[in-house]
This record gives structure tokens, sequence and C-alpha cells, in this order.
């Protein structure tokens, strides 16, 4: 068995530390072990917190954590937060409500930016589920700003997602509804001794009852909880909430490993597959000079940038370009 | 996809110091030299800031003190580092510092310390051609 393997099984922090890095750097050879270490992974259980800047999702964690310590849970943390489309860095504040944990040899946190210049951000994500997955964590925590389709793809990947809101942000929810209210199982009104509580919480009820047949798990009605998470009021029922719906799949699916299902394998597949495409083709098309050369025609108006695109990946996929795709 | 390692550093504040506005700063002037920058908040034990730091897998650690106890702490996060085997990781140090405690702080580990005055670019600049993603 490969080392790095070895090492993660046996719960080793810096090779699942570095491991993580290599998934999110790309680095040569990191599929091989994510190939080997996968046999490992399908035990620990997924929770995503998803919900626009400045709701508590860090904070929320930071309870859940405590209240999951208690019951001698060991949990891995990924905490996601946006790369600078500017300058390509990224600030990384999710550990401060969370850092009193870091002591804990029971939790693993880690900060990961969104970087996202070709996407990528789902397919590492679920990656670094894996490898705290096969390091034997018993909980996950994904926790990202519920903003774009990455991030809902990525709590789309978890076992249970919780969509945190604040009362007065009527004009934010209509804001996820579109692209995550599908995707709550679980919805959190945090803050709630603010004024609007009990209007948000209406507002919600309505949306969820209005979209109810489309929710997936056939019969599962998503609970609403009123928290104050910094006082660590509402948290006990949001851990019973999601004890609740841990059932509910059981019973609707017979099994948690739901990622195993069609659906989700077929997601999960395409994801990788693009990923893997739009890898290799830009790679060698940079490394050719190719595609600084089209850059430079397009610039000189000697071609247009369709044709320019054409020709760039007839080179490169040939026949495997369907006419009917160009 | 990416075709080379990102650098990714930590700001710490270690011991009962609340004035972070400065950590805050460099963070943001790390961020703008694109690299990630994971802020672990104030009143960090020095166990604390190196736990943290290998979870995160970060090839530097800055440490932010204007209180007066970086001759405990700097060199301290130094010698757990050592413990951990994780002395790959780069110190270094910034805040209200005594010239005179520079020669010593270094002694102990610090790679280099940035006082007031220091500008962004010099910070900056020194990590770049110092910290390298390991």
């Amino acid at each position: 068995m490969n080392k790095v393997v070895e090492k993660v099984i046996a719960g080793d922090v810096r090779t699942v530390a570095r491991l993580i890095r290599d998934i999110d750097d790309a680095m040569p050879g990191v599929r091989d072990t994510l190939k080997e270490l996968y046999p490992h992974t399908g035990h620990a259980y997924v929770i995503g917190i998803t919900g626009a800047p400045g709701v508590g999702k860090s904070t929320l964690v930071d309870q859940m954590l405590t209240h999951m310590r208690r019951k001698n849970k060991s949990v891995g943390v990924l905490a996601v937060d946006p790369t600078s489309p500017f300058s390509g860095g990224a600030i990384l504040g999710d550990r401060v409500r969370m850092q009193r944990h870091s002591l804990d040899e029971g939790i693993f946190i880690r900060s990961l930016a969104t970087r996202g210049h070709f996407g990528g951000l789902t397919q590492s994500t679920r990656s670094a589920i894996d490898v705290l997955d096969a390091m034997g964590k018993d909980y996950i925590l994904v926790e990202t700003v519920g903003v774009g389709q990455d991030e809902v793809d990525v709590v789309r990947s978890a076992h249970t997602t919780v969509i945190v809101v604040i009362p007065g942000m009527g004009d934010d929810i209509q804001a996820i509804k579109a692209g995550i209210l599908e995707a709550g199982d679980i919805f959190l009104i945090n803050k709630a001794d603010r004024e609007g509580a009990d209007k948000t919480l209406s507002d919600l009820r309505m949306m969820i009852d209005m979209d109810q047949k489309n929710n997936e798990g056939g019969g599962w009605k998503p609970p609403i909880i009123k928290a104050q998470a910094v006082f660590d009021k509402g948290v006990d029922e949001l851990l019973e909430a999601i004890e609740k719906h841990r059932h509910h799949l059981l019973e609707a699916f017979g099994g948690l490993d739901f990622r195993k299902r069609r659906d989700r394998v077929r997601e999960e597949l395409i994801e990788m597959v693009k990923n893997r495409i739009v890898e290799s083709v830009i790679h060698k098309l940079i490394d050719t000079g190719e595609f600084d050369e089209a850059v430079e025609s397009i610039m000189e108006e000697r071609i247009d940038p369709y044709t320019a695109c054409d020709s760039l990946l007839v080179s490169k996929l040939g026949s495997a370009l369907d006419d009917k795709a160009r | 996809m990416q075709r080379e390692r990102k650098i990714r550093v930590m700001v710490a504040k270690p011991g009962l110091d609340g004035h972070d506005r400065g950590a805050r700063i460099i963070a943001r002037a790390y961020r703008d030299a694109g690299f990630e920058v994971v802020y672990t908040g104030l009143h960090q034990t020095p166990e604390e800031i190196v736990e943290a730091a290998i979870q995160e897998d970060v090839d530097m650690i800055g440490l932010s003190s204007l209180a007066g106890a970086h001759k405990y702490l700097f060199p301290r996060v130094v010698e757990i580092l050592l413990e951990k085997g994780a002395d790959d990781i780069v110190v270094c140090g910034g805040g209200i510092i005594p010239d005179d405690d520079i020669a010593f702080l270094k002694n102990a580990g610090i790679k280099e310390i940035f006082g007031p005055g220091s500008s962004l670019d010099e910070i900056v600049s020194w990590v770049k051609k110092n910290v390298k993603a390991r």
C-alpha cells in the first residue's frame, strides 16, 4: 500500500494536511493516492453548512463541534472562503471562530480557498472530504458561502445540508432561492432574537411548502429552527434535526452511502471528466505556444475568436470533437 | 487546476494582545500578493498556532505582537514547531519590537523581524524571496 494512504488511514495529521494541499495544487501523483484511498471512504456523515456571508456559519460550526465532541465523535471541518479574482490570493478567516478547538485531537480543521481558475472547487472539496473520511472522522462539516454553482454543488454532495439565514434578509432569501433552496434539508434562522425572525420563519415556511413536491428524498419536510449560535441556543435542536434526517435517509434509501446513487455518481463523474479535459487540453495548448499564438492573432485581427477556438480544439481533440458541439 | 504550488501563510496573534489592525493589514497585503492567508484571530497560545499551522499546511507563520511578550512567545512557537517536526515552516515576526531584541529573536530561529515603519512592499517581497512553497 502507498505510504501516504497508510498514514492517512492511521490518522496522521501532517500527511492529511499535505495531501489536501496536493489535491488543491493538483500535484502529479495525487490521483493515484486518491484511487487507493477511495475504498476506505464512505463511513463519515457529511453535513453541508451554507448561507450568505455574515449569517454566522462559522460560529454555528464552532458550537456544533463542542456538541459533537461531548458525544465523543471525531469531526473534520472544511471551511471554504472565496479567492480574490484579482490577485488569486485569499484571506481564510473561518478558523477565527473555531480556534478554541485547535488543540483537540478529535478535530481537524482546514481552510480552503475557492481558487476557481477552471471550476474545480467541487472536485477538490469532494476529494478533501474523501481524505477526512478515510482518516476516520465520524462527521465532516463543509462550510461554504452559499453563492454560485460550485458552492451549491459542494453542499449537494453532503448527506444533510443546512441553510443558515438571518432575520431581515428577505431579499437574500430571494437571491438564494433559485440556486440553493432546493438543496436545503434543514433551515436555521440564526440571530433569531433580531426583529423580523417570525416573518422570516413564515416566508421560509411558505417557500418550503411550495417547493415540497420537488424535494428530493420523498417525504422529508425541511424543518426550520430558530437559533442564536453565539449563545449556543438552537444547536441541540439542529443536531436532533440532523439525526432525524439521517434516519430518514436510511429509511428512504436503505443506506447512507448515497454518493453511490446513480444521479450522484453521474454528476461526480461528469465533473471529473470535464476537469481532466480542461486541464490536459489547456496545459498542452499553453505548452506548445498555440494558445498565445491564437491570442496574438485575435488581437491583430487576423482571426476571429470563434475560428481560433475551433482550430485550437481540433488540434488537441481531433476526432473526439463532435461537429455539433463546436 | 494549478501548475505550481500556491503559497499559504498564517497570520497569528500570540498572547494577550488585542491589537490586530496591523495583522489584518498584513493579511490583506499577502492576499493581494496572491497568497492564501489563514488568519487565526486574537489571543492564541503558541501551541494553538502551531497546531493550526500544521493542519493548514502553511509555508510561513507571521507572528504579530504589540504587547511586549514577544521574547517569550515568538521563540516558543519555533520550539514547538521543532518538537513537532514541522520546523520547515518559516517563522517571521512584526509589531512593536525594540531594536535591542531583534538579535535575540533571530538567534532563537525567527527568520526576520518587521518593526514599525516597515513597508508592505518590503514585507511582501521578503516573503516572496525567502518563503518557498514546500
